[in-house]
């Protein structure tokens, strides 16, 4: 039971609000130790699994470009673009996007998005630009503005590949129940993702409906 | 052949360039703590094929201690709003272009390189296409927006500053709960959740069974941060041998739905760095869980949606 500690360090930390690094990096140490590993051994556990997991920072090769564009001027370009489209709310901007990336997602092009290439040069800034046309926005709706542009690009990609036959989960699936003697094919696994991801998308775009009444019925700040 | 080797020198070489960006920033009172934070991954990155995992191991407890005491942005030596909106009216569209190679390039990639070979052998390692076609695209990406403004290396190591101290410590958070995950499994944490799941809760009747399961996938998903770490342990638990095997339910139906209920697990959970934590931090918002707020509803719902899916459909066969 004392393996479990890490979880407790994990949910205390994060509830109290230190460090997340430091919480992670202690909740580690602390689930080796209670596994009876030796302290030594316990740290070479956590460097060569961070080491292992270093894939995930390719994503950041990115930065440059995205920064150098921002220097350029790219989210004040796509701001004049959205301003000069009638029609134009936040909400309809975040469930074109949501669309976009759901569909694309489901055919496989999962790279097509993300926060810091599409998300915070391109989506959110436009997103602001069409709220802003019925008036300058304070700080919290901004911010809530762009916390639903976050969430529109996690919901569209989580709930578009899995209706892809190739991608991690269906194969992590397969592979699983193969260790059991059930073979199943990928066509057959898509095919059930299909009504949730038509479930998503309804559920999603109706929020962002209620969120555009919502920004139309804001007052103007003083 | 290139493959993950030739990536990680990539960028470590750009997180090596961060840090020495910061060492050079004499304006920033705190910049030898930055520098060695970025300085400690720019070695692992490098070097971490070849360091004794326990020298990882202490580089990645100095960072987090120095993430703890607090990093502080450096200087920004970008342009300002008045100067951006000159440029944008100067470069108009052509600076999308850029922005959109990075994933046009990623797409055809994974779809070409697996056949580039020469005398025979494959140029790219074919288990790592993805990657290399997205480092690929980063770095066209960044050759056209060098060329479009005009701007030499340094800029560019400037910029990519700026964004990754907006960032901070979350940029490196994702990879740490990882190696968590790593250490969870190695210590067989999943397997005591699962049955702690099972010894507790009388599973006599199939639609007990199917709720149990989609709530613990999404609760377990809660807790490891990752829907795929959660199904093994959940389906090997109560999905094959309880709504599988006792009750006679479909297998596909089972694991297809129990997957996209973790999925609204990874929705809820600050343990989903990349996802939940990340983005607050690249798009500078205040509060640290606005993401998952924002997402909460939808989750919840269409748990409930996933939930009732299961309990009219697996059971037909």
């Amino acid at each position: 039971m004392w393996v479990l500690s890490g979880i407790g360090v994990v949910v205390f930390g994060f509830a109290l609000r230190f460090n997340p690094l430091l919480v992670v990096v202690v909740a580690g140490i602390a689930t080796g130790l209670a596994a009876g590993f030796a302290p030594a051994a316990v740290v070479s556990m956590l460097g060569k699994a961070f080491a292992d997991n270093r894939f995930i920072a390719v994503a950041w090769l990115v930065l440059p470009v995205i920064g150098l564009l921002e220097r350029g001027g790219i989210r004040e370009r796509a701001r004049t673009l959205i301003s000069r489209l009638r029609g134009a709310t936040a909400g309809r901007v975040l469930t074109s996007y949501l669309l976009l990336r759901q569909t694309t997602a489901a055919l496989g092009l999962v790279s097509l998005g993300g926060h810091v290439q599409m998300v915070r040069p391109l989506i959110a800034p436009m997103a602001e630009a069409a709220a802003e046309r019925d008036g300058a926005l304070d700080d919290e709706t901004r911010n809530r503005i762009r916390a639903n542009a976050a969430a529109v690009d996690n919901i569209g990609a989580f709930f578009g590949e899995d209706v892809f036959i190739a991608i991690g989960s269906i194969l992590l699936i397969r592979g699983f129940l193969g260790q059991y003697g059930i073979s199943v094919t990928p066509m057959h696994l898509a095919l059930w993702a299909i009504p949730t991801a038509i479930l998503a998308f309804a559920i999603h775009a109706s929020r962002l409906w209620l969120l555009d009444r919502r920004l139309a019925r804001r007052k103007p700040p003083a | 052949m290139i493959g993950l080797e030739v990536i990680y020198v990539l960028a470590g070489a750009m997180f090596a360039a961060f840090a020495i960006s910061h060492a050079f920033d004499r304006a920033n009172a705190r910049r030898w703590r930055s520098a060695l934070f970025w300085g400690c991954f720019a070695a692992v990155m490098l070097a971490g094929s070849w360091l004794p995992h326990l020298v990882s191991g202490i580089l990645v407890i100095v960072m987090a201690l120095l993430a703890t005491m607090g990093l502080k942005p450096g200087r920004d030596a970008t342009t300002d709003a008045a100067a951006r909106e000159v440029s944008a009216g100067i470069l108009r569209n052509k600076l999308f272009i850029p922005a959109l190679a990075i994933p046009a390039v990623t797409v055809a990639g994974t779809l070409l390189l697996p056949h580039w070979r020469i005398g025979g052998v494959p140029v790219v390692d074919p288990k790592q296409v993805t990657l290399v076609s997205l480092a690929a695209g980063a770095l066209i990406g960044l050759g056209l927006a060098l060329h479009f403004l005009r701007a030499g290396l340094t800029t560019a190591a400037h910029e990519g500053r700026r964004l990754v101290d907006a960032m901070s410590w979350a940029a490196v958070l994702p990879q740490a709960l990882a190696a968590l995950g790593g250490i969870f499994a190695a210590a067989g944490v999943g397997k005591i959740v699962a049955s702690l799941a099972t010894d507790y809760i009388p599973m006599t009747h199939p639609l007990i069974a199917v709720v149990v399961f989609t709530t613990g996938m999404a609760m377990f998903t809660v807790i490891m941060g990752n829907a795929f770490a959660a199904f093994p342990v959940m389906a090997a638990g109560i999905g094959l041998p309880l709504i599988v095997g006792k009750f006679g339910g479909d297998p596909v139906v089972m694991s297809a739905l129990g997957m996209l209920s973790g999925f609204c697990g990874t929705l809820l959970t600050p343990m989903a760095a990349n996802f939940n934590i990340v983005p607050v931090a690249i798009l500078e918002l205040p509060d640290r869980h606005a993401v998952i707020k924002v997402q909460a509803p939808t989750a919840f719902l269409l748990l409930l949606c996933n939930t009732v899916m299961m309990a009219l459909f697996v059971f037909h066969r």
